[in-house]
């Protein structure tokens, strides 16, 4: 994927990230070499253009920018060697550390109250009642649209001096003043135009939920659980590989939010950095400054710090990931 | 969480008589969708308020909480189809349609050949690969973007479409072979074998008997290849630099920049007009995305 936005990969449910490598089955015919020859040729024909693809765009790239990290290059003179330089000056850079804070923040509390909002619909929704898919699906149209510029500019002007988010503040005799324009209110907002979009983890919340066998429920009723009791003690564990699948996803994508924080700040970053993402600092860094090693540092940082936390999570997950056997 | 109060499903273990079962029944529903609706008021407003909003003169948009306009007016929008800095907002159109529909070209190319590669043919090396294909959908794509630029810019090929559209045509984007593999995983394995008893190679087997029942999986990818396509933003804001090839998103961006702070009403008419197709293709294919969702979810 050379460059499409990064938000939206969030907005489809994506694919499975503990997808076992499969298991590469006996060779079949009693061994014929010739098939196996033959298929091993079809492999590499059918696996072509993804393997074409991983090689030039991906895997290529990679070291290309590892390199690039090293080095000191403005696209229009041959880069140099400098060590470390760059990620010494990157934790010199209060830049720098402001859009990692900024990043660090929205991930740590957009991330929960996202998955939060998305868990609690989820659960109502999962209650039998009309008109269940119809509002399904209405939940889940902000997950498509919203990392568009359109619900940037629409974000831009609601929360604005004098907008929406304004007059509702005066209303209740809160101070007046916009979010755009308020280092401390912008973080609020941008949170706010992420757990707007909580359908998409919902959905798979959705469908997580309705693989609980009811007799689970009904047994423990029986027992004489309450509802909170069966929400903690039936739904949350047998839900759990949904929740860290969802966890996994939504983490590594809000690190990656870029467009609407963009649009928002007009291309700055502000006020007062206040919504300077770490992809969009490094985008200025890269395509305003053209400094393509710096860029290229940072974006081994990142890779390196999502690694990382995909690694914990993943070691954690044994801890309170409870898989039913089998039925996978 | 009030919600789990109302929600978890209700085994009707005790014998009450059947009047106040129903008379519980009935409130629970009452509670359902007095919440229901709060949410979904929520999740809508700023949408219908930004198309309403798009009829209202420009000087009543910003802060008028009110949804209906009390003069309507179309000004907005022929302001904003009177195109930008000299290009027609038809070529943006263009731009954007060529984009999308090349997205889907690709992907549905790309992906489904490469899946068939991953879920039924075996050859040595084949797991690792799989294993590298799952990988790349955790990695963050910020990483690759800038020797990609360097790698496009020595061919020339920075205002062209080639850099946006030259990765759909290779499948890197994992989320649609992913998707394709589970969907054949899900076909059954005598298909391939009465083919081949029929004389069909590989090929054979691809083209004629599973691309064919493969058609839910690609009308999902098509889906989500256009919709995010059409709404990218990032790809053409590195890639084109000149006007007449920009898509809508980089066009509105300009707009915002370029007009007055206080015309929002041309800013709001060119954002909607920017979101019909997605609208449109959600409102006829919401069961493919919404299912297509749910069961990614699901089988990882």
């Amino acid at each position: 994927m050379s460059a499409t936005t990064t938000e939206r990969g969030r907005s489809a449910g994506r694919g499975g990230v503990r997808g076992t490598a499969t298991s590469s089955s006996p060779a079949r015919g009693g061994g014929k070499p010739q098939r196996d020859r033959s298929d091993v040729k079809a492999g590499y024909a059918f696996l072509s253009p993804w393997l074409l693809g991983f090689v030039l765009l991906t895997a290529g790239p990679m070291l290309m920018s590892l390199y690039l990290a090293f080095t000191d290059y403005n696209l229009f003179r041959a880069p140099t060697f400098v060590g470390i330089d760059n990620f010494t000056a990157l934790f010199a850079d209060p830049r720098f550390l402001k859009s990692a804070q900024v990043t660090a923040v929205y991930v740590l509390v957009g991330v929960p109250v996202k998955l939060a909002a998305a868990l609690a619909v989820a659960v109502l929704l999962n209650a039998k009642h009309r008109g269940q898919g119809a509002y399904r699906s209405m939940f889940y149209a902000p997950s498509l649209i919203g990392a568009s510029v359109s619900v940037a500019i629409v974000w831009r002007a609601m929360f604005i001096d004098d907008g929406i988010a304004d007059q509702v503040q005066q209303f209740f005799g809160l101070p007046a003043g916009g979010w755009v324009g308020d280092p401390s209110m912008t973080m609020p907002m941008m949170i706010l135009l992420a757990v707007w979009q909580f359908g998409a983890p919902m959905v798979i919340f959705l469908a997580g939920l309705k693989q609980i066998p009811a007799e689970l429920h009904e047994a423990a009723a029986v027992d004489g659980a309450g509802p909170i009791r069966r929400f903690v003690s039936v739904t949350l564990p047998m839900l759990s590989p949904v929740l860290f699948f969802n966890l996994l996803l939504e983490t590594i994508g809000a690190f990656q939010v870029f467009s609407s924080a963009f649009i928002i700040s007009g291309g700055t970053g502000g006020p007062a950095d206040s919504t300077l993402f770490y992809t969009f600092y490094l985008y200025l860094k890269g395509f305003t400054e053209f400094r393509m090693g710096y860029a290229s540092a940072m974006a081994w940082v990142l890779v390196l710090v999502v690694g990382i936390i995909t690694a914990v999570l993943f070691r954690t997950s044994r801890a309170w990931v409870h898989y039913t056997g089998d039925v996978r | 969480m009030t919600t789990a109060t109302t929600t978890a499903p209700s085994p009707v273990v005790d014998s009450s008589p059947s009047v106040t079962a129903t008379r519980r029944k009935r409130l629970r529903s009452v509670v359902f969708h007095v919440l229901v609706i709060a949410v979904a008021v929520v999740i809508l407003y700023p949408g219908v308020w930004m198309v309403m909003s798009s009829f209202k003169p420009s000087g009543d948009i910003v802060g008028n909480v009110n949804l209906w306009p009390e003069t309507w007016t179309l000004a907005n929008y022929t302001s904003a189809l009177s195109g930008i800095g000299g290009v027609s907002f038809w070529t943006f159109v263009l731009n954007s349609l060529i984009l999308a529909v090349g997205s889907v070209v690709g992907i549905v190319l790309s992906a489904t050949v490469s899946a068939y590669a991953f879920a039924r043919i075996s050859f040595p090396g084949r797991g690792v690969y799989f294993a590298v294909m799952i990988g790349t959908m955790l990695l963050p794509f910020h990483v690759v973007i800038i020797p990609q630029y360097i790698l496009f810019n020595s061919m020339g090929l920075v205002n062209t479409f080639v850099p946006l559209l030259a990765p759909k045509f290779l499948a890197t984007e994992a989320f649609f072979v992913f998707l394709m593999v589970q969907f054949l995983r899900g076909l059954p394995r005598e298909l391939d074998e009465a083919a081949r008893i029929d004389g069909c190679g590989h090929w054979g087997i691809f083209r004629l008997v599973l691309l064919p029942l493969m058609r839910p999986a690609v009308i999902t990818s098509s889906i989500f290849a256009f919709i995010w396509s059409w709404n990218d933003f990032l790809g053409p804001l590195l890639y084109l630099k000149r006007p007449d090839t920009y898509p809508l998103p980089i066009a509105l961006r300009l707009y915002v920049d370029q007009t007055s702070v206080s015309d929002y009403g041309a800013q709001m008419a060119m954002a909607v007009l920017a979101l019909v197709p997605v609208l449109l293709f959600f409102v006829v294919f919401q069961r493919y995305l919404v299912d297509g969702v749910a069961t990614q979810g699901l089988k990882g």
